[in-house]
């Protein structure tokens, strides 16, 4: 099979091909050598100490643990959402779907602020449930707004996948709508779904603008890494940064895997 | 069994207005007709995913306009199949039982006796990525058949498939129907479907139905110039005049075998025109003079357009023939036809 870049086989290198690679090799060093550096320069002895240490593990899982609860509660929510903006065309549309993308779009410290004003303490809600600011919960909405939209999008594309016409001859066979969409269009979307759940969760832990606005404490690992290096430097924020890096990948790799798309041999095997 | 009560539907660039048809039980019925005529919207409305303007939809009696597919009990099998793709086979004909609350063990057991009716019981395991498309349309129509549905909606089955699958599938289907006495509405644009499958065809034309017919009499009889030209006839002509055994068209006087006084219209098949450089004595009652107006490749033969007078013809001739007489723009010649090639309508 030839490529744009050239024959597979014979590998002839042309101008084409050269500077297409060195300018990829660019971004690629762009994103991957800091993170390399990061972890070459850390040594064990300094992640076991910052692992054994109970104020980093603690925020790792208050981080880990507030990430995960938003990503399911609006993937409950969100899911339905999806699956409308797949199947239906309606008057405005598509200025909802580009609501949907203004949390990646606005500055995250704003979107704290504007959090505030919706569940701080002298807000309507907050007068409610006492204000969400400080808690665990308040992290979890913080979370939620500004990464909802990639769970959004990713279920929207799956869902877009899913060839109409697959759902009508169910219906026509005599499927309710609710059968169709947990037996049809549920089944061939959830890779999608999980993908974007996946990085909704991630965005979710990284997230420190929005977060450090609502809650300086309990504190997350994002604030956690910005504190120490604040007030002890750059070693002792590096073996947190490094020790999320490596639980948040870990955790990444694993959830692609299970999802990864089975071949077309293995279906028929 | 079904009927279709003055149905109006406007949808973009086209409409279906007034649209009437009654569907017979257990009957197969072809609607043909050219692409972008409304048919798959026609479906759509049956079937219920698609609510009419304005009309009524009755199935045995009861008005179904406004019921949702599920309740409609109308299988529809599409082009691709449609086929489920993350299901095995069994659980693809399943489906339909299963949505009706049947229980797993008789929804197994219907699904082993019809597989095995339709010869695909050794793929109940398999995906239906691998399936041929032969197996697909037989899984297609198995998963449609086995919650027995009051009408089976298939919609261009056959289009996807190339030429020597389609007449393999097209006897599959005929066999299946016998079979199974489900009435079937099968929507088509390929004439020969029509001719094959169907007890009664409704020809579809600009929103319309122009024609409801058994087949036999719709390429016998077609109401007019129009069906008749979908339908595949060429060298339509408009009859000015006719008596027993001979007519009047384009100002030529021309034998047909089956003339009468009721006819309106002729037509010639283009292969059986005969090109000569001579006149030539036969027994064929037709001939004359014309000359060549223009000629174009029609796969493996040339069409050439020619004119006498005011009548015009496009004949059909080999590529041997094309060379031997010569044959180029205004080129001298003679056609020649028997009476028997002169059709009537």
């Amino acid at each position: 099979m030839s490529t744009v870049l050239g024959e597979a086989r014979s590998y002839r290198l042309s101008w084409f091909a050269l500077i297409f690679a060195a300018l990829g090799s660019c971004v690629l060093l762009l994103i991957v050598a800091p993170l390399l550096a990061l972890v070459l320069s850390s040594s064990l002895g300094e992640l076991s100490q910052a692992a054994a240490d109970a104020e980093v593990t603690q925020s790792i899982r208050l981080t880990l643990a507030a990430a995960l609860a938003a990503t399911i509660v609006c993937t409950l929510a969100g899911v339905p959402l999806s699956y409308v903006l797949a199947r239906r065309k309606f008057f405005g549309k598509t200025a909802l779907l580009a609501i949907i993308d203004l949390p990646i779009i606005i500055p995250h410290s704003a979107a704290g602020i504007a959090l505030l004003t919706v569940i701080g303490r002298r807000s309507l809600l907050g007068s409610v449930t006492g204000g969400l600011m400080g808690s665990a919960a308040g992290i979890a909405v913080a979370m939620a707004f500004v990464s909802v939209p990639f769970l959004i999008n990713a279920a929207h594309a799956g869902f877009l996948a899913v060839p109409e016409r697959l759902e009508k001859a169910a219906r026509s066979l005599g499927a309710s709508p609710w059968r169709v969409f947990f037996t049809i269009s549920l089944p061939m979307a959830w890779r999608d779904i999980l993908s974007g759940m996946v990085l909704m969760w991630a965005r979710g832990i990284s997230e420190f603008g929005a977060v450090i606005i609502i809650a300086y404490h309990p504190m997350t690992t994002p604030v956690m890494v910005f504190q120490r290096f604040n007030d002890y430097g750059l070693a002792h924020a590096r073996s947190v940064a490094v020790l999320l890096i490596i639980i948040c990948v870990a955790i990444f790799v694993i959830v692609r895997f299970l999802a990864r798309r089975p071949t077309q041999e293995a279906q028929n095997a | 069994m079904l009927e279709l009560e003055s149905l109006c539907k406007r949808l973009g660039l086209f409409t279906i207005s007034d649209l009437n048809l009654r569907l017979n039980q257990g009957e197969y019925f072809v609607l043909l007709g050219p692409s972008g005529v409304g048919k798959t919207v026609l479906i759509e409305m049956v079937a219920g995913f698609m609510a009419p303007d304005a009309g009524r939809i009755l199935c045995e009696g009861q008005d179904i306009t406004t019921s949702p597919p599920e309740a409609r009990d109308f299988a529809v099998v599409y082009q691709d199949y449609a086929l489920f793709p993350h299901l095995t086979v069994a659980a693809n004909v399943a489906y339909g039982l299963r949505a009706r609350g049947v229980k797993s063990k008789q929804a197994a057991e219907r699904v082993r006796d019809l597989t095995e009716k339709l010869n695909i019981a050794a793929l109940l395991n398999r995906h239906t990525g691998a399936l041929s498309g032969g197996e697909q349309q037989r899984v297609a129509l198995a998963r449609a058949l086995a919650p027995r549905p009051r009408m089976l909606l298939l919609d261009e089955p056959l289009a996807a498939v190339d030429v020597g699958l389609r007449a393999r599938l097209r006897h599959e289907l005929r066999r299946i129907h016998q079979h199974t006495g489900t009435t079937f509405l099968h929507v088509t644009h390929d004439p020969d479907d029509a001719l094959y499958l169907a007890e009664r065809v409704g020809v579809m034309l600009g929103g319309h139905i122009r024609q409801i017919a058994a087949p036999e009499e719709l390429f016998r009889a077609p109401s007019d110039a129009d069906v008749a030209e979908f339908l595949g006839m060429r060298n339509i002509m408009t009859v000015d005049s006719a008596s027993q055994g001979v007519c009047r068209a384009g100002g030529v006087e021309i034998h047909a075998a089956l003339a009468d006084e009721s006819i309106s219209h002729i037509w010639i098949k283009p292969e059986e025109i005969l090109l000569s450089r001579q006149p030539f004595d036969s027994s064929a009652r037709n001939q004359f003079r014309c000359m060549v107006e223009e000629w174009e490749n029609s796969g493996p033969l040339l069409a050439v357009r020619i004119s006498s007078g005011a009548l015009r013809l496009t004949a059909l001739v080999t590529y041997e023939s094309f060379n031997k007489l010569g044959i180029d723009v205004g080129t001298e010649l003679y056609c020649t036809f028997k009476s028997s090639a002169v059709h009537c309508f």
